[in-house]
């Protein structure tokens, strides 16, 4: 736009543009992308809300870290169909169309003289980073837990070590780790006299449901960051409703973390595939 | 012409504004109405009568000069009409096409006493046509740089009429959106085929034209909070034009079903993400074959339009009687000529889902009319009768609360328990020091005319204020959590109004 007789200056106009791009793991992408007005903002569990072009959706994406001088923010995209695989084309120098944030409320952490547990599966490996680290900040003793398939699945883990005084990793053909799944390794914490107080597990549905069912009968706190299909992620659409405690909630405002042990998970798993039909469509329309 | 009398101008037959018919529209999202040709407008015209005391201008909330704009069109001078109307309401196009006039300019028309109103909002969206065909409006004079700046958020109604306000006072004046659009409800809530998108983006063209500076994905309250604003980034006032984007659901069982939506929801992905041209456009909308819409005012008859014009079958539940129904009586008529069907008196209690949680029936009580209540309407009562209908489909039509992300993030900003902004009645400031509020943030969802009126009040203030004649301190903000939000009263009906 013009300048105005000198007053008005486009300092707010960000480019969005990529400034890193690293891929962790088949399909699976670390990003840098320039946003000064987030990067200043941000705290630990928020998202925001990228559309890669002019055509494109709104999708969510969590923070795994940014740089408030530099004017970075970091996000990590696993391709799940058109919108994730549009934007994991993208390169060095692109720019996304809109980010919006910094979206939800900041994650749940207190001081405490037990252990807090932030486990992460695929990209919630990265999501649970910053908050581990404001458990740091406080003094906490914090410990972490990966899990995936296999080894050469695992991602974000030498910086979860950074931030945690323990991370255990787990895989299911037992490649590296401890064989099976991230219940298991927070059992063995347990078992071992561990006093865990709080955990966050973010990531898969399944994975979330289970570290539930797991803490419920020991009465720790458990928050999960809920993955509900959104729109606006400001409170305007509705679409991100989920049950919890037996209230409908947005994930977007009131969220996304909330008390694991009052979710409706199986609402949540039906509602995310509200659109699978549509979402093939959209994929087959690009590979014609 | 001119020595018509006026009884012969009262009787002359009202020109019926042309519409494309019914089965052709509901195919496609043009525009429904046609437009009057020249010919028309004039004719339409001379049913004036130029009253020296007009019912029509206290019906308009930004107080047009209507007789006057008419009294042009009369004589041919369409470009003077339009700038007459400049004078007050700088969106005459947007205001023209979706102004409810028949509860605002049109209500207390004299010549509506006993034919039908003069059709003002069809004059006045001809006169706007007109110049955009004819070079655009031409820009106001735009007063010497203050050296003061300004930011609006919300690029709505009320935020662009704000920002044209300020702007033409010789004030620096920034506009922060949350979307990556400008238009607010223009664009993501009223349909197409009522108002076209490219009226509000020269609208919006126009303003930047002035030197209005628009940033858009920024979030007020989260990427910069009111505090940034004022004390880091140098703004001397601020005006929130943030609307009532919070959409209501009635509370029953089954309503996080997939294929239940919010209205907002629904128009969102498709005016907004342009979901009715998947997969070109990537953002999905699924819509069955059978559509359910629960509500009967404005959203509901824009949502039931664009659902049929998706090709669904649409039917209407409401629990009160079709004279009861809150929307204007043109979109009533609009949406009973695009083969909606209607259940009145129809109450949903239940939505039905199956195991994979898809929407599959609606079940309502019969409800009759019983007692009128305080507000002199009568209450639809249960009669414990039930029925259920199939369908795939749901969309609630039930209006909105106020968005609340900006008084979540500053507690200085008070609001009434239902969310609506705190303002002082008279000049719109808020409980914040040089922060002003407008639009549907203080009224919890009206019209564009009265979120523009109020921005109008509010930047006039602002303006004083940017130049010190009144002080924060001054404002008398309400503190009762009861405070209803700006009302604005319907012009009395005048019993004559009178006559040249
Ligand atoms: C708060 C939040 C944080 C998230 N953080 C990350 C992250 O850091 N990294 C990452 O790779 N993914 C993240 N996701 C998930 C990511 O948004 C989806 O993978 C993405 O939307 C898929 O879009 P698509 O077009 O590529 O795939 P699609 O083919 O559209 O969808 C694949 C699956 O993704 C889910 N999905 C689709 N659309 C949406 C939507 N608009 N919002 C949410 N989920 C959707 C559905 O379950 C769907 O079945 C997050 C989701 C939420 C709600
Ligand atoms: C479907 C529908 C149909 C309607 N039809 C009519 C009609 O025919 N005639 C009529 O007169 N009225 C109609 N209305 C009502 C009318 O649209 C509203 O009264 C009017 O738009 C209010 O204007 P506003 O500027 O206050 O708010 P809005 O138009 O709601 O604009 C608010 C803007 O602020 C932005 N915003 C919100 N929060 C933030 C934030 N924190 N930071 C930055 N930006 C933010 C939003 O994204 C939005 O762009 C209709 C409403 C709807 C929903
Ligand atoms: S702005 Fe609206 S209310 Fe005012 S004269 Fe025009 S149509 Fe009527
Ligand atoms: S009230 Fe009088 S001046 Fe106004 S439009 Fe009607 S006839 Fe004309
Ligand atoms: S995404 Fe629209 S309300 Fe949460």
């Amino acid at each position: 736009m013009e300048d105005a007789g000198g007053i008005l200056t486009s300092k707010y106009k960000q480019s969005f543009k990529i400034m890193e791009k690293r891929e962790l793991c088949p399909d699976t992408f670390f990003y840098a992308i320039e946003a000064p007005f987030i990067a200043k903002k941000l705290e630990a569990g928020q998202f925001v809300i990228v559309r890669p072009n002019d055509n494109g959706e709104r999708i969510p994406l969590s923070i795994c870290g940014w740089d408030s001088d530099k004017g970075i923010i970091n996000v990590i995209i696993m391709s799940a169909g058109r919108t994730s695989g549009e934007i994991n084309a993208m390169n060095v120098g692109d720019c996304l169309a809109d980010v919006v944030g910094p979206l939800g409320e900041r994650s749940h952490v207190e001081k405490t003289d037990g252990t807090a547990v932030v486990i992460g599966g695929g990209y919630g490996t990265g999501a649970v980073l910053p908050t581990a680290l404001d458990h740091k900040k406080l003094g906490n003793k914090i410990v972490g837990i990966v899990g995936a398939r296999s080894e050469n699945l695992l991602l974000m883990v030498d910086e979860l070590k950074a931030a945690c005084d323990d991370v255990l990793l787990t895989t299911n053909d037992g490649s590296i780790g401890i064989e099976g799944f991230v219940t298991h390794a927070l059992q063995k914490l347990i078992d071992d006299g561990v006093k865990v107080t709080s955990v966050l597990a973010v990531g898969p549905v399944p994975m979330m449901m289970a570290v539930c069912k797991m803490t419920e009968p020991l009465s720790i706190k458990t928050w999960v960051s809920l993955n509900a299909i959104m729109v606006d992620g400001t409170g305007m659409c509705g679409a991100c409703r989920v049950s919890v405690g037996g209230e409908t909630k947005f994930a977007c405002f009131h969220g996304p973390d909330f008390d694991g042990h009052k979710v409706n998970f199986d609402e949540l798993i039906k509602r995310q595939k509200m659109f699978v039909e549509k979402e093939k469509e959209a994929l087959e329309a690009v590979s014609k | 012409m001119a020595d018509l009398s006026n009884k012969k101008r009262m009787a002359l037959p009202m020109q019926e504004m042309p519409l494309h018919p019914g089965e052709e529209r509901v195919k496609n999202f043009e525009e429904v109405p046609i437009g009057y040709s020249d010919e028309m407008a004039k004719q339409e015209a001379l049913r004036c009568i130029q009253c020296t005391k007009p019912g029509c201008i206290p019906g308009c909330p930004v107080g047009i000069d209507i007789p006057a704009f008419i009294q042009l069109i009369e004589d041919g001078d369409f470009g003077g009409a339009v700038k007459k109307i400049r004078e007050t309401n700088f969106l005459p196009a947007i205001c023209g096409r979706v102004c409810p006039q028949d509860k605002q300019c049109q209500l207390d028309c004299v010549v509506g006493k006993k034919n039908k109103p003069v059709e003002i909002g069809s004059l006045e969206r001809f006169v706007s046509d007109y110049e955009r065909d004819n070079g655009g409006p031409v820009l106001p004079d735009i007063d010497p740089d203050t050296g003061k700046k300004v930011a609006i958020i919300g690029t709505g109604p009320a935020g662009l009429t704000a920002a044209y306000e300020l702007r033409k006072k010789g004030h620096a004046v920034t506009c922060f959106e949350a979307f990556h659009r400008p238009g607010g409800v223009l664009v993501y809530g009223i349909p197409r085929f009522r108002l076209p998108l490219d009226i509000i983006d020269a609208d919006v063209a126009f303003l930047e034209e002035m030197g209005v500076e628009f940033v858009y994905n920024m979030i007020i309250g989260k990427v910069l909070t009111l505090d940034d604003l004022l004390k880091k980034e140098g703004f001397d006032a601020l005006f929130i034009g943030t609307g009532a984007g919070l959409p209501k659901m009635l509370g029953i069982p089954g309503e996080n079903a997939n294929g239940v939506y919010s209205a907002n929801e629904y128009l969102t992905r498709i005016y907004l993400m342009n979901a009715d041209k998947f997969p070109t456009y990537t953002t999905p909308l699924v819509q069955g074959n059978k559509v359910a819409v629960v509500g009967a005012g404005n959203t509901a008859m824009d949502v039931m339009r664009t659902a049929k014009r998706l090709g669904a079958d649409v039917t209407c539940y409401y629990r009160r009687a079709r004279e009861q129904a809150p929307a204007r009586t043109e979109e009533l008529h609009h949406a009973e000529d695009e083969f909606i069907n209607w259940k009145f008196l129809s109450n949903p209690v239940e939505i039905m889902y199956d195991e994979n949680n898809k929407v599959t029936a609606i079940k309502c009580e019969k409800m009759r009319l019983g007692e009128p209540d305080s507000s002199g309407r009568q209450k639809p009562v249960g009669t414990g009768e039930t029925f259920i209908d199939e369908i795939d489909t749901l969309i609630f039509s039930l209006g909105c609360n106020v968005n609340p992300i900006i008084p979540s993030t500053d507690k200085k900003v008070t609001t009434n328990k239902w969310g609506i902004v705190m303002v002082d009645e008279k000049n719109y400031m808020t409980n914040k020091p040089g922060v002003f509020a407008g639009g549907d943030a203080v009224t919890g969802g009206s019209t564009v005319i009265l979120a523009m009126g109020q921005a109008k009040v509010a930047a006039e203030n602002m303006n004083k204020y940017l130049k010190g004649e009144i002080k924060w301190g001054e404002a008398n903000v309400p503190d009762n959590p009861n405070w209803p939000g700006i009302v604005w009263d319907k012009p009395k009906p005048k019993k004559a109004a009178t006559q040249k």
